[in-house]
């Protein structure tokens, strides 16, 4: 009997799913292997029955549940615990669901200045400040990744994760092994030369282009960006963008990373960590212009938070 | 019989958030119905205090399926808070990746997202109703719409390294030079996908529009204006241009976009988190009256379609002289969104050509000099789904102090509203509504791709 999967996008931008789109003519494969119960990105399965008479939201039963998208308002968690609990296994897809992926920023402010900026904006008509709260869910009160609210079996970051790497946890799982998932840094993929930082003080900001030679010259003859003074999240950063090509996708269009794969250890802080290879190398700190971008991929799990007044 | 609501929760083969809320009276008849946009993630503030040159790799998040243009829309706002203009390479570049990144969307919406409910029909099993049934049905077919669109989906990332949330538009022009080799590949793959949307919209001229004519003149048809952005010519222009703004009756004014705040005004509305735009320079204010609607305009392929006097490459015009001979200027049937995507889409295949045709965009100055500093700078390009303004504020450091944003569906909000307030209307009576009603529904809101 083919196995059938449960997937759904929560605070999520969609990307994940294009990604598994993207598998090209394996997603075909992939279709024939399983049944999709529920999929709003590509199928109609509905939460409240087909007509819209149910009173809860309600998926089918799945040996695994998919779910891309962080938490953040109380329908996303309803649907979470749903698929908790009707899937054998949860696999967290993309970095929004293991770390808060880029709309985790937002944990850096309270929902109230969110809100005052989106509905007062230059072009926006005066209001009278009311939230929307007819038919739409109520906010949680902040962003939170998947693990900290249900259990997650399987995590696969990236944003999005590689196609490459998807096609890998999938074919594992219904051949009922681990997937081969890397476990290194982006350095440790990337094939730029590294011949240490020499007298770097300074790093500088991406206003530039790095310095290499003839346009179709190799990766490989390209000197490292940190060590051009560039920061690059690479050493702080999971392994895996690449997919089976292994090289890091940013750094094959010549641009360094930030960190989308999110930290190496899954509890890892990407931002702690890099300002702390950065110190011990004797980088000026002070050159940074700030640091919050460094978490811009994994602000979940509380380690972004508002400003205390 | 009681009074009662319907919930279509969530909508479905959409990119968003959204769900509708139809009221049925006691007769079973539609009182009212709303559709509600869920998603707020706060862009606009959190990108506060960010160094202005790491937006377009922080925004394109907004949207997995059109990245692209988010990227670029937000490299040209920096551009102009920094006061910087990108060599011609790094221009061309941008609109090529651009171009590139409009055909790949185009197919996926048409294949993947809304031909389910007109290859494999409107009333038919959900179950099927769908890619996966389309791919069981015809194989032949399926195979060769998931080799084309992942064909063009991996120029994107062959050449420019990440086609999802893209990294290789930079502040100042593009991160690397095309080589003569990228641009020869490249030209064959594009040849072979324009082949591939003149195949699909004869196709669907043929074989899919026909069987549907009574619903393309009647469901969420309503009557609105449009926007869009042309060329100095007229010409539709995807990357570039002045905006045009048309009323109802086809009377339109053009303005450049970094006046954009003179022209578009965003309501706020109790149901959605999304605001709903509106053309403040009608001076008409705003509703979503059927009868009688004010302030309401559409955006996306139809819209684009409308608003343009022509389209710049000929096969493209050719298929709009057609579409024109048979719906006229400007058509208001909300169904012909998907026959617009498909004129659209040959245009894209065939301007991708034309830039690559050009040997000067080999040139490998693709990125001009920059220095951080206060500026003000508004970027925008036509999205998939419409309009796309990005306005930045930067302090001297170059970090950025304020954002707003209008993303492309947005626009299309309130008229979504309106269009399955006509079919809720049409469709729903004594209070029969039925999954395949309900279905034809969501199908008004399909059209606009949000």
């Amino acid at each position: 009997m083919p196995a059938k999967i449960a997937s759904d996008w929560l605070n999520a931008c969609s990307g994940c799913e294009i990604a598994i789109v993207d598998l090209g003519e394996r997603l075909l494969t992939v279709l024939g292997l399983v049944d999709f119960v529920h999929l709003p990105a590509l199928m109609d399965h509905k939460y409240y029955g087909q007509t819209g008479q149910g009173t809860h939201i309600e998926i089918p039963e799945a040996d695994v549940g998919i779910i891309s998208g962080g938490l953040r308002n109380a329908e996303h968690l309803e649907v979470a615990e749903e698929m908790r609990k009707k899937c054998k296994a949860v696999i967290a897809l993309g970095t929004c669901a293991t770390h808060g992926g880029i709309p985790a920023l937002a944990n850096s402010y309270e929902n109230s200045a969110i809100f005052s900026r989106y509905y007062s904006t230059e072009t926006t008509a005066p209001n009278d400040g009311t939230v929307p709260g007819d038919g739409v869910p109520e906010l949680l009160d902040r962003c939170y990744a998947l693990d900290e609210k249900i259990a997650v079996d399987i995590y696969l970051p990236g944003c999005p994760p590689h196609s490459d790497q998807i096609f890998e946890a999938l074919t594992a799982f219904l051949e009922g092994r681990s997937p081969d998932l890397a476990q290194k840094s982006v350095c440790d993929t990337c094939p730029t030369i590294r011949e240490g930082k020499g007298k770097l003080k300074q790093m500088r900001r991406f206003l530039e282009a790095p310095h290499y030679g003839a346009p179709d010259e190799p990766l490989d003859r390209m000197r490292c960006l940190l060590e051009q003074g560039f920061l690059c999240m690479g050493p702080v950063t999971k392994a895996g963008c690449g997919g089976n090509r292994v090289t890091p996708r940013c750094i094959s269009a010549r641009v360094p990373c930030r960190g989308c794969y999110g930290p190496v250890k899954a509890d890892g802080n990407q931002r702690l960590d890099m300002l702390n290879a950065l110190a011990s190398n004797g980088i000026d700190l002070g050159s940074l212009p700030e640091t919050t971008s460094m978490l811009r991929f994994s602000g979940a799990h509380h380690l972004l938070g508002p400003a205390r007044q | 019989m009681a009074a009662r609501t319907i919930k279509i929760a969530p909508i479905t083969r959409i990119e968003g958030h959204a769900t509708i809320a139809i009221h049925l009276d006691d007769a079973g008849n539609v009182a009212d119905s709303k559709v509600h946009f869920q998603s707020i993630r706060g862009f606009e503030k959190f990108v506060e205090g960010k160094p202005a040159e790491e937006l377009p790799r922080i925004v394109n998040r907004i949207c997995g399926i059109c990245p692209w243009h988010h990227h670029l829309a937000s490299n040209k706002a920096v551009d102009r808070c920094f006061g910087v203009t990108p060599t011609p390479a790094g221009h061309k570049l941008r609109e090529l990746v651009q171009t590139i990144a409009q055909a790949e969307d185009k197919l996926l919406h048409f294949f993947f997202l809304a031909a389910a409910d007109f290859v494999i029909g409107p009333d038919a099993d959900y179950a099927v109703r769908n890619v996966i049934g389309i791919a069981k049905a015809n194989p032949e077919l399926a195979t060769k719409v998931v080799q084309m669109r992942y064909k063009a989906k991996m120029i994107l990332e062959k050449f420019a390294g990440k086609a999802i949330h893209p990294v290789a538009g930079v502040v100042g022009g593009f991160a690397k030079p095309l080589t003569e080799a990228d641009r020869q590949w490249m030209l064959a793959d594009m040849r072979e996908i324009l082949d591939f949307a003149l195949f699909t919209i004869e196709f669907a001229k043929k074989d899919v529009f026909p069987k549907y004519l009574d619903a393309i003149q009647s469901l969420g048809v309503i009557k609105t204006g449009f926007i869009g952005t042309v060329d100095d010519n007229g010409a539709l222009n995807l990357y570039d241009g002045k905006i045009r703004l048309m009323k109802p009756d086809g009377a339109f004014a053009d303005f450049d976009v970094q006046n954009y705040a003179d022209y578009i005004g965003e309501q706020v509305v109790p149901w959605s988190y999304g605001k709903f735009p509106y053309a403040k320079s009608w001076n008409e204010g705003f509703s979503l009256d059927l009868e009688n609607p004010k302030g309401i305009y559409r955006a996306n392929t139809l819209a684009r379609i409308n608003v343009a006097d022509k389209m710049a490459t000929p096969r493209a015009q050719a298929e709009l002289e057609e579409f024109r001979s048979l719906f006229g200027r400007p058509a208001q049937a909300t169904l012909l969104y998907h026959y617009a995507r498909l004129i659209e889409e040959v245009y894209a295949c065939e301007h991708a050509i034309e830039l690559l045709k050009d040997p000067s965009i080999t040139d490998t100055d693709v990125r001009a000099k920059v220095e951080p500093r206060a500026g003000r700078g508004v970027g925008c390009v036509e999205a998939p789904r419409g309009t796309l303004i990005h306005d930045y504020s930067t302090d001297d450091n170059g970090l950025v102090t304020r954002a707003n944003l209008i993303v492309g569906t947005t626009h299309n909000l309130g008229p979504i509203n309106m269009s399955v307030n006509q079919a809720a209307r049409a469709l729903i009576k004594d209070g029969v509504a039925d999954e395949g009603i309900l279905n034809k529904v969501e199908m008004a809101v399909r059209a606009y791709d949000p």
